[in-house]
């Protein structure tokens, strides 16, 4: 792209400067082909993008205002934003929501903290440090369906070890403590990938800025909130995005743990039953249409949050 | 795979006989596949029947079978419909109503119950095939004579409780199906139900407060196993078993499983007819089964009506009922000696299907049975002047297809 705009800017300087500052100037022919090719060698990869992302966005929001349940064909028709109405009265879109919001919270602040220790291990561990890295990648290497089935399994009395550690108790039968087993599950889980994603933010750290800060007299506590911490921003602002994002989607562990029950279920969980046992096409795509809207709401406060650290904010001009 | 493409390439070329794709839950018991090789050698070269095995819970077979019919998928021939699906699938114009000698012979001696769930706006769009209901079951060592209410059964429960001894009752409780049966079977035992005759509004009403507050004496009373929130019926079979209750309100399959397993227990385990919500008026329990319907999308509708006659004649009901255990729909097997080893309990079993209560009748149902379960489970956090308040708006909201599940 900046050398076709340079190439432009050679072929035509007398009209590039002051009068006519919001309007383009005329592309030279070799300029033209070159965007020409530009697009085209884009082209497979938007048609791609189109038919996987695009048509699929499109097709649920198109669903959306409808009135569909596959078990009613008659009585297909428009609605228009009925459905939306329908989600956003009910009590049970805000206590998916509430539950959702709970997990992410939680689960990605825990993430977060352990993540951090456990990357600050990598780094400055001297010894053994592959064999640590391995063993710390290990739970996410594990399908996370199956690592959820082992939890389930812990925690049914009389068959489980964790549930005999706690006198036989049967947790997953109760909203709060079911609640604190997927977000433990969740953990688990994805800080190993947390702690990769600030390992490489660690590595980014001059060394010799610590070691300035060591002679000037900073306490552990100040090197890491006045200087790792902030040259760390942008990878922890990834680090975040991805997590939070990933976790306000939760399904699998709700799915095998508590199928739901009990007040467990997250807005994941809603759209699926409804789309599935419901057979409702039009309310099931309302919701996933708003879980979108919810996860991009999260990413622009994010973006907008962390300002000129978030990734790609240097790049844009 | 490439069997049914061969399959299929033979049928195209008319050479030989059709192929008929039956779409049924799984069976364990083997019951099912003797029953479609025998009827596919029956047919003198016009057909065979291929069994394909639909997931084991039933929400997936029914998930799995609305999105091929969606599709319009001609591969299914027949299904084996649950009883609460026939107007969901009729209303939809999935399956081809029975008329004419086909719609005779499957009526013919045909338990009523089990046919009022195979017709949909007086259509018959299934055929009965087998059928199911719940006893009383008891352990004679602790109760010398059963219960026949409710109240009774809880109080010798708390009497129980008191001496030191084994004393739960055990029923199902999760939020699940499960659980819309047990209150559908309480409400009409109390002379209540769901919907108005014209399946259109919602009744409950009086006999759903009677209902709602018997279920809830017994979730808070000593009665109650601590897990009744989550129980499903092998929850319930395995406490029993396990020696930690005296009643149990299940199907029929808890009898040969205490045989094999427990057989010290299994000297004391006896039924009675399931116990009455209101004193003098028989229980009327909640009928189970499957019924086979032929698929608006097959290409060979009147093999496909034969076959299914074969797949629940006579012969093919005793051997699913002796082998795989499930209550025939015929009433004429009730009295065949054939089945008394397996059912010793045959009489009070046909006793309660002729009694029995049919689930609401809706297209609507699945929703509804979901808003049910949710309600009325974890059956301790029961009001029942609430609960019944909050039922009648949710079965109202299912009956215009309104609002969630959750």
């Amino acid at each position: 792209m900046s050398t076709s705009t340079e190439a432009a800017a050679v072929a035509a300087p007398s009209e590039a400067p002051t009068s006519h500052r919001h309007k383009k100037p005329p592309l030279s022919e070799g300029a033209r082909a070159d965007r020409k090719l530009a697009f085209l060698l884009c082209a497979p990869a938007v048609i791609v993008m189109i038919a996987v992302a695009a048509y699929p966005i499109g097709y649920a929001v198109y669903l959306s205002l409808q009135k569909y349940n596959l078990a009613f064909p008659n009585a297909v028709k428009f609605v228009g934003l009925d459905n939306y109405g329908a989600v956003l009265t009910s009590a049970y879109w805000w206590q998916a929501l509430k539950v959702t919001v709970i997990i992410t919270v939680f689960s990605v602040l825990f993430e977060l903290v352990i993540g951090m220790a456990l990357a600050e291990l990598m780094f400055r561990t001297l010894f053994g440090r592959g064999l640590i890295r391995t063993i710390a990648l290990i739970p996410y290497g594990i399908v996370t369906v199956a690592a959820a089935y082992g939890w389930l399994y812990a925690w049914t009395p009389n068959e489980g070890y964790l549930s005999a550690l706690f006198n036989n108790s049967a947790p997953l039968t109760s909203t709060v403590p079911s609640l604190a087993i997927i977000i433990l599950a969740e953990v688990w889980k994805t800080t190993p990938f947390m702690a990769l994603l600030l390992l490489s933010g660690l590595a980014q750290v001059p060394g010799d800025l610590e070691k300035a800060a060591r002679v000037d007299g900073a306490t552990v506590w100040q090197r890491l909130t006045r200087i790792t911490l902030p040259l760390m921003k942008s990878a922890i602002l990834v680090a975040l995005l991805f997590r939070s994002a990933d976790a306000f989607r939760i399904f699998d562990n709700i799915y095998v743990l508590t199928d739901g029950g009990n007040n467990t279920y997250s807005v994941s969980i809603l759209g699926y039953d409804n789309l599935f046992n419901a057979l409702n096409l039009g309310i099931g795509s309302a919701i996933s249409i708003l879980i979108f809207i919810c996860v991009a709401i999260m990413a622009a406060v994010f973006i907008w949050g962390f300002g000129a650290a978030a990734p790609g904010a240097n790049l844009t001009r | 795979m490439f069997s049914s493409m061969l399959a299929a390439c033979g049928t195209s070329a008319n050479a030989g006989p059709v192929t008929l794709n039956f779409y049924a839950a799984p069976d364990v018991s083997g019951a099912t596949a003797k029953v479609v090789t025998a009827c596919g050698a029956q047919s003198h070269g016009k057909y065979t029947i291929s069994y394909q095995v639909l997931p084991l819970a039933s929400d997936q077979q029914r998930q799995q079978l609305i999105r091929r019919l969606a599709a319009r998928d001609n591969s299914i021939d027949i299904m084996g419909l649950d009883v609460t699906w026939e107007p969901e699938f009729a209303e939809a114009g999935w399956v081809v109503p029975w008329t004419g000698s086909y719609e005779q012979q499957a009526e013919a001696g045909t338990l009523k119950p089990a046919l009022e769930t195979a017709i949909w706006h007086n259509q018959l769009v299934a055929v009965p095939d087998n059928s199911n209901t719940q006893l009383l079951w008891y352990r004679s060592d602790l109760v010398e004579t059963p219960p026949t209410t409710w109240a009774q059964m809880i109080n010798d429960s708390i009497q129980l409780a008191r001496e030191g001894k084994p004393h739960y009752i055990e029923i199902q409780g999760a939020q699940y199906e499960g659980v819309t049966v047990w209150f559908n079977t309480m409400l009409a035992s109390a002379g209540g139900s769901v919907l108005t005759p014209d399946t259109e509004h919602v009744s409950l009403g009086a006999p759903a407060l009677t209902a709602l507050s018997m279920i809830k004496r017994l979730a808070t009373s000593a009665g109650a196993d601590p897990s009744l929130g989550v129980q499903q019926e092998n929850q319930n079979r395995l406490a029993m078993e396990a020696g930690t209750a005296a009643f149990e309100l299940n199907y029929p399959f808890v009898y040969p499983s205490m045989k094999a397993d427990k057989p010290t227990l299994f000297k004391y385990f006896k039924w009675a007819p399931y116990p009455e919500v209101v004193p003098g008026q028989p229980a009327h329990v909640t009928i189970g089964g499957t019924d086979l319907a032929v698929s608006a999308y097959s290409r060979y509708p009147k093999l496909d009506f034969q076959a299914a006659l074969c797949l629940r004649d006579q012969a093919s009901q005793l051997e699913s009922a002796t082998v795989g255990g499930l209550p025939p729909t015929l009433a004429s097997l009730y009295s065949d000696p054939a089945m008394f080893p397996d059912y010793p309990f045959h009489a009070d079993i046909l006793r309660g299907l002729e009694t029995a209560s049919v689930r609401p009748e809706t297209p609507a149902y699945q929703v509804l049975s979901i808003d049910i379960s949710h309600l009325v489970s974890p059956p301790g956090g029961i009001n029942p002047v609430s609960t019944e308040k909050s039922l009648v708006g949710e079965v109202n909201n299912a009956l215009q297809d309104k609002g969630l599940i959750p």
